[in-house]
């Protein structure tokens, strides 16, 4: 049984619509490596009987000869989803208890198209950490560990859940948001697959919002050809999202050619950074000459302003969680402080706020209502949002060049372990999201595929940007570069 | 730039979130911390540059100012922490 739960997405719909496996045989396999993987903690909420209704009604969807590629396929849900009837918590204290009266969209469609639910993912705290250590769950746990070390490490973060989930084959794929790199920095520690699409092209409605100029939902998978048809189920126009695009949706997956004769991947040298380990900067050498061999043209490119894309990063998105995270008052849903005798409302908000966030999130929301307090709005919100007009701007100078992509590593590091971070200056921690970070802040889409392992034996990634609307070339050229770095290695089992 | 305790007690108070009185140095000094990592963002000259709205071009859709879905206000309440006879129930407001 438990090998199949090893099936990738695109196997699974096969096998099913050739009625060599059922959904109802996939969804227990999955059940079962689930309660077999505790240690992990990725599944925070799990929803096993839904799973298996939802799981039937797919099996006579199928029998039925109706069956969109999602049918069937059981997926973990990170917990920053609105899912009806379902805790959803976003990792965090503040609102326990909640339950959802609606679905967000993103799991509507999901769920339209037939996708079954095993359970909700564990994550940072409203999306705010680089190493899942901030959730109210406690740390999830990456299957991945450095030879015969049984040093625990992290995912990464915030979509650490999603990233041990599909890592360890607990499901066949699983939904993740990035807001500043939390898809694509967990899925290079995992060695999976996983892509932020443009801002616009998943609809936020329903997903608690951490930095809404920022979120986007994307796919997290165990390989690029996954990614593409998990992405073209889960993204599309939504009129409950205003900022969500009226734009056609190409096939992703028939995009997948492995053809990138004739582009030009550029390599910007802001992102050689000091200190960066070795194996990284061999990694990026590597990946370049996978793309050069694939018949891609190389071009050395800069993106001058790369350097001030954290610091803007670290005032835009804490401005806007402190306007975001103003709903959270004790009054319409989640904890509520106890009150004593005499104390008035005011006191019910700073006590149920300080009892319900964890100690990040109040650092945030404290550093937005900060930066945006009478006096400095000027001086950090609005040099902030203009240094942003100048990231966005490095990036179409590039592709108004004729640059196709952008190759960089992933992440300054491969994965940590936890707590090691403990007593650092949260900047360290910031750190993390140095090489996705510019492109939240420019709306682009970027892809993580996994390209190797360091000398410690864990997996590194390679990130790939592209130009905005255009995650089906972005994708191809990912599948190219996945082809050649032909990885394959999995985690050992310990859990 | 330092932040002394008086201004985090102030953001403290402002955000609504409770910070006891002891704790407010080492909140003082982190965000300090952070706001010495920001400043970086001087360096840049942003002369005529426009701060960002919105990071794709585009029109908000403009739709009919309708009423397009209500009549559940039991599923509005079933969240809340405390709700009484249709209504959220908060400490009192008013004397």
């Amino acid at each position: 049984m438990s090998d199949l739960t090893k099936m990738k997405l695109a196997e699974a719909r096969d096998a099913l619509r050739a009625g060599d496996v059922t959904s109802v045989e996939l969804t227990e396999a999955c059940l079962s490596a689930i309660e077999g993987a505790g240690a992990l903690n990725a599944f925070v909420h799990k929803t096993p009987e839904l799973a298996r209704e939802q799981a039937q009604a797919a099996d006579a969807r199928i029998k039925a000869g109706d069956a969109p590629s999602m049918c069937g396929i059981p997926m973990g849900i990170k917990d920053l989803f609105c899912t009806r009837g379902v805790a959803s918590q976003a990792a965090s204290r503040i609102l326990e208890g909640f339950k959802p009266e609606y679905e967000s969209t993103v799991t509507t469609q999901l769920f339209d198209a037939g996708a079954v639910m095993l359970g909700k993912l564990n994550m940072d705290e409203f999306a705010m950490g680089s190493s899942n250590e901030t959730s109210c769950y406690g740390n999830a746990v990456n299957p991945w560990r450095r030879g015969n070390d049984d040093t625990a490490l992290t995912p990464g973060g915030s979509s650490g859940g999603s990233a041990a989930a599909v890592a360890a084959d607990l499901c066949l794929a699983a939904t993740g948001t990035d807001t500043g790199g939390s898809i694509r920095q967990p899925a290079a520690f995992t060695g999976i697959t996983g892509i932020k699409p443009t801002y616009g092209r998943c609809s936020r409605w329903g997903i608690v919002a951490f930095a809404s100029s920022l979120d986007q939902a994307g796919p997290m998978t165990k390989d690029v050809r996954d990614s593409a048809i998990l992405l073209n189920a889960m993204c599309g126009h939504d009129p409950k999202d205003s900022t969500s695009a009226d734009l056609p949706v190409p096939d992703f997956e028939a995009m997948l050619t492995g053809d990138i004769k004739g582009k030009t991947i550029g390599i910007p040298r802001e992102y050689r950074m000091e200190g960066m380990p070795e194996e990284i900067e061999a990694l990026w050498t590597r990946g370049r000459e996978m793309l050069a061999d694939a018949g891609a043209k190389i071009v050395d490119i800069s993106l001058p302003h790369t350097k001030y894309a954290l610091p803007a990063y670290y005032v835009i998105a804490p401005a806007e969680a402190s306007s975001n995270l103003a709903r959270y008052d004790g009054v319409r849903y989640g904890h509520r402080a106890t009150l004593s005798q005499g104390e008035g409302i005011n006191d019910m908000y700073e006590k149920t706020r300080a009892e319900g966030f964890g100690h990040e999130v109040q650092r945030r929301v404290m550093v937005g209502t900060y930066v945006l307090s009478a006096g400095f709005y000027d001086a950090y919100y609005n040099r902030a949002r203009k240094v942003r007009t100048l990231i966005k701007k490095d990036f179409e100078d590039v592709f108004a060049h004729g640059v196709d992509a952008i190759l960089t590593p992933a992440t300054p590091s491969a994965a940590f372990g936890l707590g090691e971070m403990k007593d650092a200056d949260p900047v360290q921690m910031y750190l993390n999201d140095v090489f996705t970070v510019t492109v939240n802040l420019a709306g682009l889409p970027g892809v993580s595929v996994p390209a190797g392992l360091d000398k410690q034996g864990l997996p590194l990634g390679l990130q790939l940007i592209g130009r905005p609307w255009e995650e089906g070339d972005l994708l191809n050229t990912a599948y190219a570069l996945e082809r050649a770095a032909g990885f394959v290695e999995k985690p050992a089992k310990w859990w | 730039m330092s932040i002394d305790t008086d201004t985090a007690a102030r953001v403290a108070k402002l955000a609504r979130i409770r910070v006891e009185d002891d704790q407010l140095p080492a909140l003082a000094q982190e965000f300090s911390n952070i706001l010495d990592f920001i400043e970086q963002l001087n360096e840049v000259d942003v002369e005529g540059v426009e701060p960002m709205v919105s990071v794709t071009p585009m029109r908000l859709k403009r739709r009919q100012d309708g009423v397009t879905d209500g009549g559940m206000q039991d599923k509005i309440l079933s969240n809340a922490p405390d709700a009484r006879e249709g209504f959220f129930a908060v400490p009192k407001v008013v004397e």
